[in-house]
């Protein structure tokens, strides 16, 4: 008896892995390629507004210390 | 055998879990043994109706299996065909990087353990953090003023995470729960008694989340699951089950690229979700040891993820395959966490080692390496304009770097 409700259980989770599988295998996908070419072209076009990557003037940016402190 | 069948009704997802686990295993050896016509006396005397029900359950088990194996085969074959380039090669004729001035420009002391996560605010310059001391502290970050201080109920807050209005903050842990907290403009005022309790789960909450608002929140849990809460009134609506293991870490999809999210665990899996199915949607499987971290790539086509087997990967969710491998011989501890620069050509990784990696996505090539930390560094994230990134560490600290 006990091996039965551990056998069904092991039934309705092997259906459900290959319920999964089905469905990762019938996705579209794209040449690396392509993919790779893309991912390149997003980089380049937003190079020049990412502050870590080209740095920006350190009065821009509010946690390089300023070079002096005006007290009034 | 009684026992072991009764624990898998009952009981929810992580002992079901590791129940399949060895439930599989134990289900191929009967399978022989009933079907075999040499059997003793034993199996002879079985009633006709025990033994067919005890027959066909299994020989269905070996059939799925069969058509398991060869799905994953067919999914690897497909995945193989498309892979007709590296994404080092795409980038050959792309300019090196020049050399990298990051230094620390902030410390925040205060904690009195280790620092364990902590997130933006996106005002950039408030900065949650959270720590095994219990405590969970708002930070100004320019200033290095500590603005609210909460103290949580258990240790070990694991997760924390800012709300996107900037008026509230997300923590949890050891407690199982993922708790909201108000923040009021009050200093004098009582976080603790605004407390909300959201998100119930049936072991450590690993990660948290708010989505595009400040309604709905997302966690991930050592019980195997993720799951998708509503603020006001702690409502479960959807939970996210496919992990073998505890989930470690979660990342919302950019909000132009729709209801999804990323999830990495113990399993060695990361996984893609549909936040309204529930469906696990893409499924990757390289890393050779947990994943401690998951960030999605800027543009929202791909993921990159930290695992304690000394690298951090890049995957192409149209590829739908890894594209990119971050690591070097030298590199033997795990990396911890990960995030990417506003353009998504930087990859930092803080590491078990002390130490803070900087690399270039594109050619696969590390650029900086960072030192500073007095010990594993166990969180990091860039910040929401992008100027600076703020990692925390077992040394009780964060830094901010720029």
């Amino acid at each position: 008896m006990s091996n039965n409700s551990a056998n069904s259980s092991n039934l309705v989770i092997a259906q459900k892995a290959v319920k999964q599988l089905r469905l990762e295998a019938s996705i579209r996908r794209v040449k690396v390629s392509q993919a790779a070419a893309d991912l390149k072209t997003f980089c380049l076009q937003n190079a020049s507004k990412d502050p870590l990557l080209v740095g920006v003037p350190s009065s821009d940016n509010p946690f390089r210390p300023p070079k002096s402190c005006a007290l009034f | 055998m009684l026992g072991r069948a009764s624990s898998c009704d009952v009981t929810p997802a992580a002992s079901a879990v590791s129940c399949v686990i060895r439930s599989f295993r134990g289900s191929l050896s009967p399978v022989g043994k009933i079907n075999n016509n040499n059997s003793g006396p034993g199996e002879r005397y079985l009633p006709r109706k025990m033994a067919a029900q005890e027959v066909q359950p299994s020989e269905t088990i070996a059939k799925l299996k069969l058509e398991s194996e060869t799905l994953k085969t067919k999914l690897e074959e497909e995945r193989a065909k498309l892979h007709d380039v590296e994404l080092h090669q795409v980038a050959e004729k792309v300019e090196p990087l020049g050399q990298f001035v990051m230094k620390t420009r902030r410390t925040l002391k205060g904690h009195g353990n280790k620092v364990l996560c902590m997130d933006w605010c996106k005002d950039k310059r408030r900065i949650v953090s959270s720590s095994q001391d219990g405590k969970v502290i708002v930070w100004d970050a320019f200033t290095t003023n500590k603005e609210h201080a909460v103290t949580m109920p258990c240790t070990w807050v694991m997760a924390c995470a800012y709300a996107p209005s900037g008026c509230a903050v997300a923590c949890g842990g050891l407690d199982n729960k993922c708790s909201v907290y108000p923040l009021s403009l009050d200093k004098n005022e009582n976080l603790a008694a605004k407390k909300k309790s959201v998100a119930m789960h049936t072991n450590y909450l690993s990660a948290c989340s708010f989505t595009n608002s400040d309604m709905q929140i997302l966690t991930s849990s050592g019980d195997g699951t993720c799951a998708l809460w509503d603020v006001e009134s702690g409502q479960l609506l959807q939970s996210f089950h496919g992990h073998a293991a505890d989930v470690l870490c979660l990342d919302l999809a950019p909000s132009e690229t729709g209801n999804t999210f990323v999830s990495g665990g113990c399993d060695k899996k990361a996984n893609v979700w549909d936040m309204r199915t529930g469906q696990c949607i893409q499924s990757f499987e390289t890393h050779e040891s947990d994943i401690n971290s998951v960030r999605y790539y800027p543009s929202g086509d791909a993921f990159a993820s930290g695992s304690d087997d000394a690298t951090c990967r890049l995957y192409d969710l149209r590829a739908d395959r890894e594209v990119a491998i971050y690591s070097k011989e030298s590199i033997i501890f795990g990396a911890s966490s990960v995030d990417f620069s506003l353009s998504g050509r930087l990859l930092f990784g803080g590491y078990n080692d002390y130490t803070i990696n900087v690399w270039d996505v594109l050619k696969g090539t590390r650029v900086a390496i960072l030192f500073g930390h007095e010990n594993r560094v166990s969180t990091l994230r860039v910040s929401p304009d992008g100027t600076a990134f703020c990692s925390g560490s077992w040394d009780h600290t964060l830094r901010v770097w720029a």
